[in-house]
């Protein structure tokens, strides 16, 4: 992946110069413009989709995705559709709504506006502004599913945007991960969510089952004519969990995602030095790889799919973790013997 | 800031009041001014409002333009307009004015778009606010140009030579040039300072000189920015956008650039760190976003292309600076820093505060860091140190100055307070001291009671003030509701400096928007205009 390699300009004084501040900006900026970008599809995806056995939409499964239950039912005892769409959408209490993350993202941006490029702080400007002054009424009158098709393409105009325009350094590394790191989290608890849904009992794992609900978490995850493509026969609980798992080629799949943090860590360590920072994150990732690559789906679903979904959960914030603890440890964690500077 | 200063100096239009030029020809007027000055000086006194115009004036969007009595910058110099400026001139009477309001709507969408904005917070949120930008540039020609150069070059040399006398021998307080007390207990005088020997003996590496016009087109200086002067970012911005919006007014036009400003700025910034490092790391320092003018700091980090950094990220270590980086701790050697003195270093000032960097002024005293500006120039662009100037410069340098002050009586000595006295109702009257909450005396709007209760105080604590005549500032044509107006202007120039001092070929040019109106702050109906000048 040449664009993972520094440029060769000889300003190899600059190359460790990047704030530790900066590097958490980016990465942050990179995980909620993915978060926004998922919760607009799933809202979307849900209102026209997700049906329960009364034909409703079922809402719950955004709040159970985000697991949000505890604080949203103190809110809402008795929650209405427009509870459920206000509180992910416009509630900027709420941390996880749109709204909330858009906030995030703008702080993040305004941090590394010295670093991002004029172009991606212009559109980042523009769309936060934008999502920040909106309001319940802006959702009745523009409609549910067009309010969130718009949300969703800002957010792949920023992804367009930033391919363009910014510059290939440490910046755009953290950035990477935070991107990747962001999509591995997000398709583990749709499919974990989804699948107690719609499946709660082990047994029927190979059998063929409601396709217009398991076609609406490939929905969900942008994954409906990929998959289709793939597996024009059978939709299988099996089948779809194996795509969005394991599927080397889908870009939100977890395989691929984790795949990409890898090379993510590893440029980092050979173009910049950082080999000793990122040792202990490298080993958990190759970890977490070696298991998903040794199980076929169906092993996973058999041996406890909520179990494992859970566990990479975890596995992923370790990684968060570590990543802040090496690169933006807190001050009383620094010492000079770290300085690799010259005096 | 420059949309917040704080000692909104008071120009008040009079009108047709005699009396105005034998106060500007007063005593304090120092004698021997540049050529340039005394031409200035010569053809102001016939200045009338209906002098020289030519077909161009009468044409197209001048047609209404109502040319006052003041000088104007595009329209009425008093004489033969120069030949740089006629060319601007006749482009722009050619324009539609509903395609430059067109222009003009389309300006501030962008600089919205751009977030070239200040921000202002009130309880419940925070607004970010475009500073309203006028399509039609103020022109300055190569001449006018040079003198004010030669002026800012000469001001900033004086101030840091007062500064470095201040803060190490005291000579010219023991010479009895301006009262000890004045310096000494000032209260940006600052004592962490005594005795520190800073790189090139430089205090202010970025100075910004607030200039006007009186009604003969002189320039004088309204204040000096010793501390951290803001706005530049806006010089090179308004240029970027008329470049975009009228290409066509400036096109083949001989303009100065204004694009080398960031490069500069690192150049004196490494000019004055400290003393064997060989690549020296700049650092800007800010408050952070919530600041309202962090574009600025965004801005001039990127041009230097240097770290914007706050106070959470650097760290003193054995009496030097460091930033945390994704590959540890790394030196710092200069810090632009846009916070103010007292915030700095909670060690060492406010202890509150928590966007200083904790051993910060310790490791600049010890010399293993470099400052810009300086800690405690405040002294040198204090109001009532402002009235003292032209002698400070004369002290130093041994010349005359070549910018004019506004005249100012100090009322500390007798002659000022006699002058005062006797002309009270047509001087503006300030307390100089720090607490500017004693508000001013405007003669010529007040009540015969207010004169009469300022006559008491001025007799009663007369080193509590000083006395300025009311001046006529300069206009320039500006687009309003209405039509092309005539709006009242400032300047202010940007002079950096480290072994040497560079003014930027230009400057914030501010315009009170609000008809009649002297105020040019943005909080009150400012805006500001591109300043073009000219190469030749």
């Amino acid at each position: 992946m040449t664009q993972l390699s520094p440029t060769s300009n000889g300003m190899l004084s600059n190359l460790n110069t990047l704030l530790s501040r900066y590097a958490e900006s980016m990465m942050w900026l990179a995980r909620y413009m993915e978060r926004i970008e998922n919760l607009a599809r799933l809202i979307e995806v849900t209102e026209a989709f997700v049906r329960g056995p009364d034909g409703k939409t079922v809402w719950e499964t955004i709040v159970q995705i985000n697991s949000d239950e505890e604080r949203f039912q103190a809110l809402h005892p008795a929650a209405t559709e427009q509870d459920y769409i206000q509180f992910y959408i416009t509630d900027l209490a709420n941390p996880s709504s749109i709204k909330g993350m858009a906030n995030a993202v703008r702080e993040n941006a305004r941090s590394a506006r010295p670093l991002i490029s004029t172009e991606m702080w212009m559109h980042l400007n523009v769309f936060t502004r934008w999502v920040l002054d909106l309001d319940p009424s802006d959702i009745r009158r523009t409609g549910l599913s067009a309010l969130c098709n718009r949300i969703k393409q800002e957010c792949q105009t920023h992804t367009g945007v930033t391919e363009g325009t910014l510059y290939r350094d440490q910046a755009w590394l953290f950035y990477l991960l935070g991107r990747h790191l962001e999509r591995s989290d997000q398709i583990t608890r749709l499919i974990d969510t989804r699948y107690h849904t719609l499946l709660p009992c082990e047994e029927e794992v190979g059998s063929e089952i409601d396709t217009t609900q398991w076609a609406s978490v490939l929905r969900s995850a942008a994954a409906y004519h990929a998959f289709r493509r793939l597996q024009p026969v059978t939709t299988t609980p099996a089948n779809v969990v194996g795509f969005l798992l394991k599927n080397e080629g889908f870009p939100r799949s977890l395989a691929l995602n984790l795949r990409q943090t890898d090379t993510v860590l590893a440029a980092l360590s050979a173009h910049y030095n950082l080999r000793r920072q990122n040792y202990a994150i490298q080993e958990r990732l190759s970890e977490l790889r070696a298991t998903l690559e040794d199980q076929t789906a169906e092993e996973i679903i058999i041996r406890g799919l909520h179990e494992y979904m859970h566990w990479i959960q975890n596995q992923i914030e370790a990684i968060q973790s570590e990543v802040a603890a090496a690169y933006w440890p807190p001050v009383e964690r620094l010492h000079l013997s770290e300085c690799h500077g010259e005096q | 800031m420059f949309w917040k200063k704080q000692n909104c100096f008071v120009l008040f239009l009079l009108g047709k009041q005699g009396g105005i030029d034998r106060l500007i020809n007063n005593r304090n007027d120092p004698a021997g001014y540049a050529s340039y000055n005394r031409r200035v000086r010569k053809r102001g006194i016939q200045m009338k409002s209906n002098v020289l115009h030519s077909q161009a004036q009468e044409a197209g969007i001048f047609s209404a333009y109502h040319r006052p009595e003041f000088f104007c910058e595009l329209m009425n110099r008093g004489e033969e307009l120069p030949e740089a400026l006629r060319q601007v001139q006749e482009r722009l009477a050619h324009f539609d004015i509903k395609e430059l309001r067109y222009r003009t709507a389309n300006a501030e969408t962008q600089l919205y778009r751009l977030g070239i904005t200040f921000t202002v917070y009130t309880d419940r949120e925070a607004i970010d606010r475009v500073l309203p930008f006028d399509v039609i540039p103020r022109v300055l020609t190569a001449e006018e140009w040079a003198f004010i150069e030669r002026g800012v070059q000469q001001r900033v040399k004086a101030i840091n030579m007062f500064l470095w006398d201040i803060y190490h021998d005291r000579k010219i307080l023991q010479d009895g040039l301006i009262p000890a007390d004045l310096v000494l207990k000032n209260a940006n005088y600052c004592q962490a300072m005594v005795g520190v020997d800073v790189p090139g003996g430089v205090y202010v590496h970025i100075n910004g000189t607030d200039l006007i016009r009186d009604r003969s087109g002189r320039f004088l200086v309204l204040e000096d920015n010793a501390r951290t002067p803001s706005g530049v970012s806006y010089v090179i911005e308004n240029r970027h956008m008329m470049l975009r919006l009228m290409p066509d007014l400036a096109s083949g036009v001989p303009l100065r650039s204004v694009e080398d400003y960031g490069l500069r700025l690192h150049r004196a910034l490494c000019d004055v760190a400290p003393e064997g490092v060989e690549n020296p790391q700049v650092v800007l320092l800010s408050p952070g976003i919530y600041n309202s003018a962090y574009f600025e700091h965004v801005f001039l980090a990127r041009e230097m292309g240097v770290p914007l950094v706050e106070g959470r990220d650097l760290l003193v270590e054995n009496h030097h600076v460091y930033m945390r980086t994704v590959a540890g701790l790394r030196p710092v050697h200069s810090i632009y820093r846009r916070i103010d003195d007292a915030f700095l270093d909670p060690l060492a000032f406010n202890p509150e505060s928590l966007l200083g960097v904790p051993g910060l002024v310790e490791a600049y005293r010890r010399g293993n860091v470099t400052i810009a500006n300086a800690l405690g120039t405040g002294v040198a662009d204090d109001k009532a140190v402002y009235a003292y100037m032209p002698r400070i410069i004369k002290y130093y340098l041994n010349e005359e100055p070549i910018l004019g002050s506004v005249e100012t009586h100090i009322c500390a000595e007798p002659e000022g307070l006699a002058f005062t006295l006797a002309n009270l109702e047509r001087l503006v009257v300030k307390p100089v001291g720090e607490s500017g909450g004693y508000g001013l005396l405007i003669g010529p709007h007040a009540t015969e009671s207010e004169l009469e209760d300022f006559r008491q105080r001025l007799q009663d604590n007369p080193s509590n003030y000083i006395s300025q005549p009311v001046i006529d500032l300069s206009v320039s044509p500006t687009l309003c509701d209405a039509g092309v107006e005539a709006r009242h202007v400032d300047l202010r120039p940007f002079a950096l400096t480290g072994k040497s001092t560079w003014v930027l070929p230009g400057g914030l040019s501010r315009v009170a928007l609000r008809k009649g109106s002297l105020v040019v702050n943005s909080s009150q109906g400012g805006g500001s205009k591109d300043t073009w000048v000219m190469s030749v």
